[in-house]
């Protein structure tokens, strides 16, 4: 039952790939119109759900007559929602954004993805999009430590990973989950490649206290609940000093882990219209300084500006992801997480 | 002329929808259990959930922490019964009000109010406690930790007491009061009367009590979802739940659910034995003109005993749901931190409120009409012994009393998921779970109220040659009425608070207010939790007062 139609659905999806021309689809009229008469596109995503709102928001600014639901969950929910979805035939998604980009290579491999590559996505880095067209990065974050700045100060703040196993810090951590998060999870395979098994050995025995989303301990110290995060969202770090909560960020000396956060379009999408339409909105140069400006995210888009007050990319040492290196070992490292820090 | 009686081909249908709405999952949840990935014969799942500490402990914790809670919920609401039903304390028809609303609170709610309560460092009460005493959050130690297996334990204790509450003031409202009197007589203080004749007399219900708030707290997925699990302590329904994230691990999933049912339906045994053939619905029968003690200046104990515990219940956690529905950040002072935003966000920018309000208000009418509609005719069938085969009729309507949520939702998954019918992916599985998981609830309701209709007018009805239909919606219905609108009413409500079984049936364009709460909560968003808490709180009242406008009622 395995072998055959496997074959025959890797042989179809070959031709399929062949016929479609690769390269920038724009948003044209016709397919605004035939967007239109799909009537709504559903879009799942990792990013906090208030960004995701307000990106939701701007494109209903935009596309009035196009309804979006958007689904947010952890990447790794997204993720298993997607897969278990697909696996009992219903095809719900049709965009896709997760911060784990294993899965788009899982998704690829799958032939699950639309070949489109949105007409900005032309200017970005190669590095930043899936020679294919499959996929591309949407967003980066950086996964940071954080303090919160009542309860620690800038003399005792940890500087490093490796400062957190002081016996001071004992109860006063809070973590995000590999199992749910995907930025967790690329910020936990680099710290395993920098620091070995070891270290998450010790760091279990200080008493972390184990959150799921990254965007959660942010808002966990921003409340004063925990000192110190192991990490986290730098964007909700930048929400939360935006919103003047007592929070400092900070860039550990070991390396920062780098997290890009690529978005698709399911082949199978039942509004593939809307979700062109979608996908080229996400990518434009507003959208993206939306995401940096009110998100405090980052942009791989060449005409994005920072604001001032957010450190420079180039001036942070950081930790590469590596999805292909990753997707091997995902299974492992949750399984061996959840052993040390529970679910 | 003469009309066909449908008698016979009714009952038929609806024994097999019963059949198929109750055995079916259960089929499938223990061929699965049986079976290997590629479909062989094997006791593989059973044989790891036994050895592997990763399920044993799970199932530990479950053991002990229902005992606990069934234990504190016997030892607080004792006391509060007898103090309700032989005493002169104040305020009576209050006290009662807010043990009804406690029983109604769903007890994630409850969880979710407590993690803002009793978060050790930022949680308000231990903010309190910092200050009264001058101390700083991490240096001292916080007066409660709400994320460990005891803090669990407490959430779950405030929103089970009341069910034993329930049944041991029943019980007390039912024991004559003559043995009391007789030991008045020759001299014992009301105290050692309490202890010496009304303890005795009352435990079986203690007992009956004590099994049901144990079997509650067994099947519960939010507090230990979210109390215990930041802790690192797995329970058995938060353990199934992570053997349904992809892959799911299907064979393990339904062995690890398939204990409960045994254990469930034992100790539901046990409480019948306990209680005798004396259903715990008794209603009426009250032996009037009871002496009440008089409390004196003990009613001011007594008063704080129900202040302690509603104020837990009640008081604290809604005040604090309502408080962080209004501020930007929850864990700071009221001053300067004040907004609607979450107010705003949620209604008119959070695209999931909408879908997740229609899904569930869906849900909750079509289980409610579906379920009234089906209870009453199980109820009319089994109580006018009407058909041969009547009392597994009334069986098969009860036996889901012993099915977990998440047991039954995984029996749902496993069964319609594959062809000939596949549901999962829309609300058509979520509303079976529903309509399977109430029909106790309506059953024992609707039937209450067929009791009290006497058959004769019934009969009067066939003489004149009317139809059973006929009859039943002439004669039987309008009689029944306000108990069919309590039983419609009862099962909406048990509907719009489901989390346990939804968790593992929803999908996006299935989910309801509750799972979004879920999703919610895994990333801190606290303030639209309170804002979603707060509208299903209003929804719920709502309906209640509903009832009892419809049924006259006064809390009992």
């Amino acid at each position: 039952m395995r072998s055959t139609p496997l074959s025959v659905v890797c042989a179809l999806a070959w031709a399929f790939a062949i016929t479609v021309p690769v390269g920038a689809q724009e948003t044209t009229p016709e397919m605004v119109a035939a967007a239109v008469k799909e009537g709504r596109v559903t879009w799942y995503s990792s990013v906090d759900v208030k960004v995701a709102e307000a990106v939701a928001k701007a494109f209903r600014a935009a596309y009035p007559k196009i309804q979006i639901d958007v689904e947010r969950a952890g990447s790794e929910r997204v993720f298993q929602r997607i897969n278990q979805e697909y696996q009992s035939g219903i095809k719900n998604v049709d965009v896709v954004n997760s911060s784990d980009a294993s899965h788009f290579l899982f998704w690829k491999k799958q032939k699950w993805l639309a070949q489109h590559t949105p007409p900005d996505v032309k200017r970005f880095a190669a590095k930043y999009k899936d020679p294919e067209g499959h996929y591309a990065t949407w967003r980066a974050t950086l996964n940071v430590i954080g303090y919160n700045t009542n309860l620690v100060s800038a003399k005792e703040a940890p500087t490093g990973y490796l400062d957190l196993l002081d016996p001071k810090w004992k109860g006063k951590l809070v973590k995000s989950h590999p199992g749910y998060s995907g930025t967790s999870l690329t910020g936990t395979y680099a710290l395993i490649k920098a620091l070995g098994w070891e270290y998450f050995e010790k760091l279990s025995k200080q008493g972390v206290q184990q959150l799921q989303s990254t965007t959660a301990p942010p808002k966990s110290i921003a409340s004063g609940e925990r000192a110190v995060m192991v990490d986290g969202n730098e964007y909700n770090m930048f929400m939360e000093i935006d919103a003047k909560s007592p929070v400092r960020i900070v860039y550990p000396k070991e390396g920062t882990p780098f997290v890009t956060s690529p978005g698709a379009i399911f082949a199978g999408a039942k509004h593939p219209n809307a979700a062109r339409v979608l996908q080229n909105f996400l990518f434009t140069s507003k959208i993206q300084q939306l995401l940096v400006n009110e998100g405090g995210l980052r942009s791989v888009h060449p005409d994005v500006n920072y604001p001032p007050g957010r450190t420079a990319l180039a001036e942070i040492k950081t930790l590469p992801d590596d999805p292909e290196g990753m997707l091997a070992q995902i299974d492992d490292i949750k399984k061996r997480y959840t052993t040390l820090f529970g679910n | 002329m003469r009309t066909i009686d449908w008698t016979a081909p009714f009952s038929i249908a609806i024994a097999l929808l019963l059949a198929s709405l109750v055995l079916l999952p259960m089929f499938w949840l223990a061929l699965t259990s049986l079976r290997d990935d590629s479909g062989r014969f094997t006791l593989e799942h059973y044989r790891q959930l036994v050895v592997d500490p990763a399920f044993v402990r799970p199932l530990a914790n479950t053991l002990w922490t229902s005992s606990a809670v069934g234990a504190l919920c016997v030892l607080a609401a004792a006391p509060m019964s007898w103090l309700v039903s032989r005493t002169d304390l104040p305020g009576k028809r209050l006290l009662r009000v807010l043990i009804l609303a406690s029983f109604v609170t769903p007890p994630f709610l409850g969880a979710f109010a407590w993690v803002l309560l009793g978060g050790p460092n930022a949680g308000l009460i231990n903010q309190w406690y910092y200050g009264l005493l001058g101390l700083k959050p991490f240096e001292a130690a916080p007066l409660l930790n709400i994320f460990s297996a005891w803090g669990m334990v407490f959430v779950i204790f405030l929103y089970t007491f009341p069910y034993v509450f329930t049944f041991v003031a029943n019980s007390l409202d039912l024991i004559p009061g003559q043995l009391e009197e007789a030991s008045a007589l020759l001299g014992a203080s009301p105290f050692r009367t309490a202890f010496h004749i009304t303890l005795p007399l009352a435990l079986p219900a203690l007992l009956a009590g004590f099994l049901v708030a144990f079997l509650q707290s067994m099947t519960l997925f939010g507090p230990p979802a979210i109390l215990a699990m930041p802790a690192g302590i797995d329970v058995i329904t938060t353990k199934i739940w992570s053997l349904f994230q992809f892959p799911p691990r299907l064979g393990l999933a339904a062995a690890a659910s398939l204990p409960l049912l045994p254990i469930t339906i034992a100790l539901l045994r046990v409480q019948t034995l306990i209680l005798g053939r004396r259903g715990y619905a008794v209603i009426g029968g009250k032996s009037g003109g009871r002496q009440l003690i008089r409390l004196g200046a003990w009613k001011i104990p007594a008063l704080a005993l129900f202040a302690l515990v509603l104020g837990c219940s009640i008081v604290l956690p809604y005040g604090a749901l309502l408080r962080t529905s209004f501020v930007k950040n929850w864990s700071r002072p009221l001053a300067g931190n004040l907004t609607l935003e979450h107010w705003r966000f949620v209604f008119l920018e959070f695209s999931q409120t909408q879908l997740a309000l229609q899904n569930t208000f869906v849900l909750g009418i079509a289980a409610a009409t579906a379920g009234t509609i089906l209870v009453t005719a199980v109820g009319y069938l089994s109580l006018r012994k009407i058909v041969w085969g009547h009392r597994s009729l009334a069986f098969l309507a009860t036996a889901p009393v012993a099915i977990p949520g998440i047991v039954l939702a995984v029996g749902l998954f496993l069964s319609y998921t594959r062809p000939p019918v596949v549901l999962y992916g829309t609300l058509w599985i979520i509303f079976l779970a529903y309509l399977t998981k109430e029909l106790p609830v309506g059953y024992q309701q609707v039937s209450a109220s067929l009791k009290a209709v006497h058959p004769e007018l019934e009969d009067a009805s066939r003489i004149f040659g009317a139809t059973r239909l006929r009859t039943l919606l002439d004669i039987t219905t309008p009689l029944i009425r306000n108990g069919v609108i309590a039983t419609w009413i009862f099962i909406f409500i048990g509907s719009i608070r489901e989390l346990s079984a939804t968790i593992l049936l929803f999908t996006a364009r299935t989910k309801t207010i509750s799972v979004t709460m879920f999703d919610l909560r895994e990333s801190n968003d606290w303030g639209p939790i309170a804002v979603l808490s707060i509208s299903m709180l209003l929804i719920t009242f709502t309906m209640i007062a509903a009832i009892y406008r419809f049924t006259d009622r006064r809390p009992t």
